[in-house]
């Protein structure tokens, strides 16, 4: 009975964000929706960099490496083939790349697999490291994946990058493949491999002696994980239009981290909120580096500068918020009632003792 | 049935000999004491047992399998399950989450199933659910199923682990000083909750313990390890009167002239 209340729930709330998406696709300017679009992206990035960090404890850097894979594996498949003559200069694109086509659909869930199956091979021989041993594994693998797109011209065109990717991402695709990760996220969270998961990251012996297999579980977390990434790449792609390596440097990786531990390891809901935080709010600092006055002090342009004072909120968020902005608390439907319950019955109380 | 041999193993770290040619076999329901000073060997002997370390010399065998050498994860499926002597639970995860992690690898669900929530996989998550209110109604923990289990106290946290370890569903159980940091009226209990479990859960137990009332009252037999030899076996009453178990605790009585 309470479980049906909250589909019910759940599917009033998906509509209202089906309406709202509607909306701003059609009424806002390109540039809220751009802000929007990589919002989402950022979503679908922070939520499965969570499930490898957050959850299962696996300290990764791998995701721009990841997400790389999904953006070059995209363009290649939606790019028409007329275009691909034309656009790769340096050295002609070799044979199966140069007739490989397919619509915007297949080709994410192509990327993502692609991702994935490079995660699963990765992830045997490097889940074996632990804490910062992994990290740098991992980080490793990024630039490594990068490395290789700049010297692998006929394929990816080396450095110059992949132009003239059709504009396939709007904001349906990326919220839609925004719900659809944390959808299966959470489905898999709150279930046994799940507990499963968090059990490794809580106590790796103990989860070992009652019957967890470490590496198994590990690996499924890292490849789901490297299967978002490659997706959200592949939204990427066709949002900027244009790809190249410098595109999946270490900052990539830095930003979907500061988005999940901004919003809380181990928290969905932190991660969701976090992510459109933190691009809305970079837009907003922009004007900062364009020269301002503060009193008569005059501040000079500085480029970089929003970085900066990015840096110092992160700072002093993570000094009084040690835990992120949810610390590990997620969105319920049940918190919500009780929430606006307390909301509403505190609204009255005051009222009652005014009059 | 002999539910557990061992045989002649010998554990070496380095040049350290940690046990040597142990030997033991248990019969199906047997509750057996393993004791011995700090640093004997007895929690080696746990770790070799449930996989965590691989004998250097000589094999372990469960229900006359093989073992030696397995991944802790196999042998726990195999049926073998322990408690920690410091205790390992998973602290940030709630109190029926960690006895519910215990039914994982009797998880018959696949993973898709799992995540989508189909009928199959409900059913089994209720099952669990049941199943792990009844274990912790077992040890009076029903009641705090939602806080975390590291909030706990420490007695009750020991409860708990073996709870976990019970969720299993294991043939043998090792436990390693179940009785530390309890006080007596919780050993007591404790006692007794042991006692039963053999009988409820048709389980053998093995048991580490330092608490003398503990050994002493509920072991039906007991090896004394010293310096990773075994010094002594038999039943509480040989083993207080056994001159070299008293030297090895109490040391040599001096000589006067």
């Amino acid at each position: 009975m309470k479980k049906q209340k909250e589909k019910i729930c759940t599917i009033i709330a998906l509509i209202i964000l089906f309406i709202l998406v509607y909306f701003a696709q059609n009424r806002l300017d390109a540039y809220k929706i751009r802000i929007l679009n990589l919002g989402a992206i950022y979503v679908t990035l922070g939520v499965s960099l969570n499930l490898i960090y957050g959850f299962t404890g696996q300290f990764s850097l791998g995701h721009a490496g990841f997400m790389a894979i999904g953006a070059y594996v995209t363009a290649l498949l939606v790019l028409p083939p007329y275009y691909k003559e034309v656009s790769f200069i340096l050295e002609p694109l070799i044979w199966p790349f140069t007739v490989i086509h397919a619509p915007f659909i297949i080709a994410l869930f192509l990327s993502g697999l692609f991702a994935a199956l490079v995660g699963f091979l990765i992830g045997l021989p490097v889940l074996r490291l632990k804490g910062d041993y992994l990290g740098i594994a991992t980080l490793g693998f990024a630039e490594i994946i990068r490395v290789i797109a700049n010297n692998l011209p006929h394929i990816t065109n080396g450095a110059l990058g992949i132009k003239g990717i059709p504009e396939f991402t709007n904001l349906w695709w990326t919220i839609g493949v925004a719900v659809v990760t944390i959808y299966i996220i959470k489905g898999l969270i709150n279930s046994s491999y799940g507990r499963a998961l968090m059990a490794i990251r809580e106590n790796e012996i103990a989860a070992e002696v009652i019957g967890i297999n470490l590496t198994n579980n590990k690996v499924m977390s890292f490849t789901i994980s490297a299967f978002f990434a490659g997706v959200a790449g592949g939204l990427f792609a066709c949002l900027l239009t244009t790809i190249d390596p410098k595109a999946f440097m270490f900052v990539m990786t830095f930003n979907i981290l500061a988005v999940v531990v901004l919003g809380g390891l181990g928290s969905i809901t932190g991660t969701v909120i976090a992510a459109f935080l933190y691009n809305i709010f970079l837009e907003y600092l922009r004007p900062i580096e364009a020269g301002f006055n503060l009193g008569p002090v005059h501040f000079p342009p500085i480029p970089g500068l929003r970085m900066v004072s990015f840096s110092i909120l992160l700072l002093v968020l993570i000094l009084y918020k040690q835990r992120g902005l949810l610390g590990g608390i997620e969105f319920t439907w049940g918190g919500f009632f009780r929430f606006c319950n307390k909301l509403f019955s505190n609204k009255k109380s005051t009222e009652g003792s005014a009059s | 049935m002999e539910i557990l041999n061992i045989d002649n193993i010998t554990m070496q770290f380095g040049g350290l000999t940690a046990v040597k040619n142990f030997e033991l076999r248990l019969q199906s329901g047997e509750l057996v004491g393993l004791i011995g000073p700090n640093g004997a060997g007895k929690t080696t002997i746990f770790n070799m047992i449930t996989g965590i370390y691989t004998p250097t010399i000589n094999r372990i065998y469960f229900k006359e399998m093989d073992i030696t050498g397995m991944k802790p994860d196999k042998i726990a499926k195999l049926g073998i399950a322990r408690t920690f002597q410091n205790v390992r639970l998973m602290e940030n995860l709630t109190v029926i989450d960690n006895v519910m992690i215990g039914f994982h690898l009797r998880l018959r669900s696949n993973l898709a199933s799992a995540i989508f929530k189909f009928p199959g996989y409900i059913q089994e998550e209720e099952n669990i659910y049941q199943k792990s209110i009844e274990l912790l109604e077992k040890v009076d923990l029903e009641r705090c199923k939602m806080e975390n289990a590291g909030s706990l106290p420490y007695g009750q946290q020991r409860k708990l682990e073996i709870v976990r370890a019970l969720a299993t569903e294991p043939k043998l159980l090792l436990l390693d000083e179940p009785a530390a940091g309890m006080n007596p009226q919780e050993t007591k209990e404790l006692m007794c909750f042991i006692q039963k479990i053999i009988d409820d859960f048709d389980l053998t137990i093995l048991l580490i313990e330092h608490d003398m009332k503990v050994v002493m009252g509920i072991c039906e037999r007991i090896v004394v390890l010293n310096y990773g030899l075994t010094i002594a076996e038999g039943n509480p009453k040989e083993i207080q009167h056994n001159p070299e178990v008293i030297k090895a605790y109490l040391g040599v009585e001096a000589q006067y002239a």
